[in-house]
């Protein structure tokens, strides 16, 4: 009875949980959608410097990750793809598991460690030291202030990271072509945007956007609830780290299943 | 009947009239009551200073006032609207109106000291930039930081921080101002000049003044009246002279600093810590 219990207090909670996440990413969304034509200008100067270090400042690192990761897949599918004389299909099992999947789930992981945290961090020790409890005195909305520009930084930046990451993810994967399986780089890359098709991205880019959302609703979400005290700062950056990285692979099952489904299971 | 200030039609009763009113004032933190009908009238320009020791409320009434936490039950009114009832535009626009100064200064770090200064005016105003210059100026100026303005809050010793935090609350021009413990951490000197500040602010703008502290020496150079709170209820309010001259034994020990009688036995201690005592983390 009282595992029962147990359980539902922590599903009421996950949901509590959850439902605190959607209104934040809703208003979050007001603000960037609708605020503008009602009079609260975006702060569209936040928002580029939001930008600048989400986006431009996380390519080295991007760029390093996916290169790499490309080259592991093409050295793992070769494995078994030699044994049906098949090593052709190399670049293409390379290009779509990047597109459709790696893609965007290694740029939010990415995302995640460089600015979630930064986000939970950022506003946590702004709640610590009263400065949003001094903006809602100033009748100055903390989600507007604040989370807006994130929001905007992160729709934007992370579908361009994502194609970012899907080109050198082929291109760490054209290594291997080149070097172990009688391509060019000229013909590996042919090869890999004949095996695409729009979807493919397009899919791709649709959950990189989900995924921009769910890491700035948790990151902003941790800051804001932050406790008293600089050690809640720390827990506040490390929950929000995990939660989105959880968060983000939900997500990512529920669009993979909607797409798979609803794609006439093709796609 | 109790007469909130919306009721009062000619100049000369609104002049009279209590800028604030706190009706049977409830404050909850979940389950724990933190205020138990808390009472009373703050009257257009003077300065009430809020009295109390660590944990007993006061900063909680504080948040209260500003509107940073609802009341669970009573009313409080300013400017005509019932702050427990009104809905959250509302509470915008009555906050335009009020100015707060912080513990900490709560200053945006990320901003320069004018940056800081302007926000509420780029935010809430269609001023020209020129303007906003001018005014930021002006407020920097009255509160002894001419020329700060591009200082980074982190170049600011803790009394100048506090000046600046100041400033930014005045920037909207407010009708009532509310400092939140204005010497805490502070050298005697620089917190006597906090207090300056507050009664030279108080001579040039009539303003309300609303000021928590627990520094009795800084609290009778500067109140009108004051109100003692003790956990979570009102137990003396008056005119500074009245206070002085209490024969209340709760009143006389806290303005006597009389120390709270040892705890002799583990039980004493654990009774005074779940019972007696309602900690209150934010006062601290």
């Amino acid at each position: 009875m009282q595992v029962l219990s147990q359980i539902g207090g922590s599903v009421t909670d996950g949901l509590a949980y959850l439902g605190a996440l959607t209104s934040l990413g809703g208003r979050a969304a007001y603000y960037t959608f609708i605020g503008p034509f009602r009079g609260r200008p975006l702060r569209l100067q936040r928002a580029v410097s939001q930008a600048m270090d989400v986006g431009v400042r996380a390519l080295p690192i991007l760029s390093l990750i996916t290169f790499f990761i490309g080259l592991i897949l093409a050295l793992q599918s070769a494995y078994e793809l030699k044994k049906f004389g098949a090593m052709n299909l190399v670049a293409t099992a390379v290009a779509i598991s990047m597109t459709r999947e790696l893609g965007p789930l290694i740029t939010a992981i990415v995302v995640i460690g460089r600015s979630g945290s930064a986000f939970a961090a950022e506003i946590g020790t702004m709640k610590v030291t009263e400065e949003i409890d001094a903006l809602e005195t100033m009748a100055i909305s903390p989600i507007h202030f604040l989370v807006t520009p994130k929001f905007l930084a992160m729709i934007i930046m992370l579908p361009c990271l994502t194609i970012w990451a899907n080109m050198m993810g082929i291109l760490g994967g054209s290594l291997f072509g080149v070097a172990q399986a009688d391509f060019t780089l000229l013909r590996y890359i042919q090869a890999s945007i004949e095996s695409l098709f729009v979807r493919d991205i397009a899919t791709g880019l649709i959950k990189s956007v989900m995924f921009g959302i769910t890491i700035t609703a948790v990151g902003c979400f941790e800051g804001l609830s932050t406790g008293a005290g600089a050690e809640q700062v720390g827990h506040s950056t490390t929950r929000a780290v995990v939660m989105s990285i959880f968060l983000v692979v939900v997500v990512d099952l529920v669009f993979t299943l909607l797409f798979f489904f609803v794609g006439g299971n093709n796609g | 009947m109790v007469k909130s200030p919306a009721m009062a039609e000619t100049k000369d009763e609104q002049q009279n009239s209590p800028m604030i009113s706190l009706r049977n004032v409830h404050v909850s933190y979940g389950e724990r009551e933190i205020l138990h009908g808390v009472s009373f009238d703050v009257m257009r320009g003077e300065t009430m200073v809020i009295l109390g020791g660590s944990g007993s409320g006061k900063s909680t009434l504080l948040r209260t006032l500003v509107g940073l936490e609802r009341p669970s039950a009573g009313e409080i009114w300013i400017r005509g609207k019932d702050l427990a009832t009104t809905p959250p535009d509302e509470l915008d626009e009555i906050r335009k109106k009020i100015g707060m100064s912080f513990q900490g200064g709560a200053l945006f770090g990320s901003m320069t000291v004018g940056e800081n200064v302007a926000l509420p005016l780029r935010e809430h105003t269609q001023l020209e930039d020129s303007t906003i210059e001018i005014m930021l100026r002006l407020k920097l100026e009255q509160v002894g930081l001419a020329g700060f303005e591009y200082y980074m809050p982190s170049q600011l010793s803790g009394g100048m921080k506090k000046r600046a935090a100041v400033a930014r609350a005045l920037a909207m021009d407010p009708e009532i101002l509310f400092f939140d413990e204005p010497s805490a951490g502070l050298d005697p000197i620089i917190a006597a000049g906090i207090d300056q500040l507050i009664l030279e602010l108080k001579k040039a703008f009539h303003m309300t003044i609303i000021v928590v502290t627990h520094e009795l020496a800084s609290a009778f150079l500067i109140a009108d009246r004051m109100v003692l709170i003790d956990k979570g209820n009102v137990i003396a309010i008056g005119p500074t002279a009245e206070m002085r001259a209490s024969t209340q034994p709760r009143v006389r020990q806290f303005l006597d600093r009389v120390a709270e009688p040892e705890v002799a036995r583990e039980m004493d201690y654990l009774q005074m810590l779940t019972e007696d005592r309602r900690p209150d983390d934010r006062s601290t």
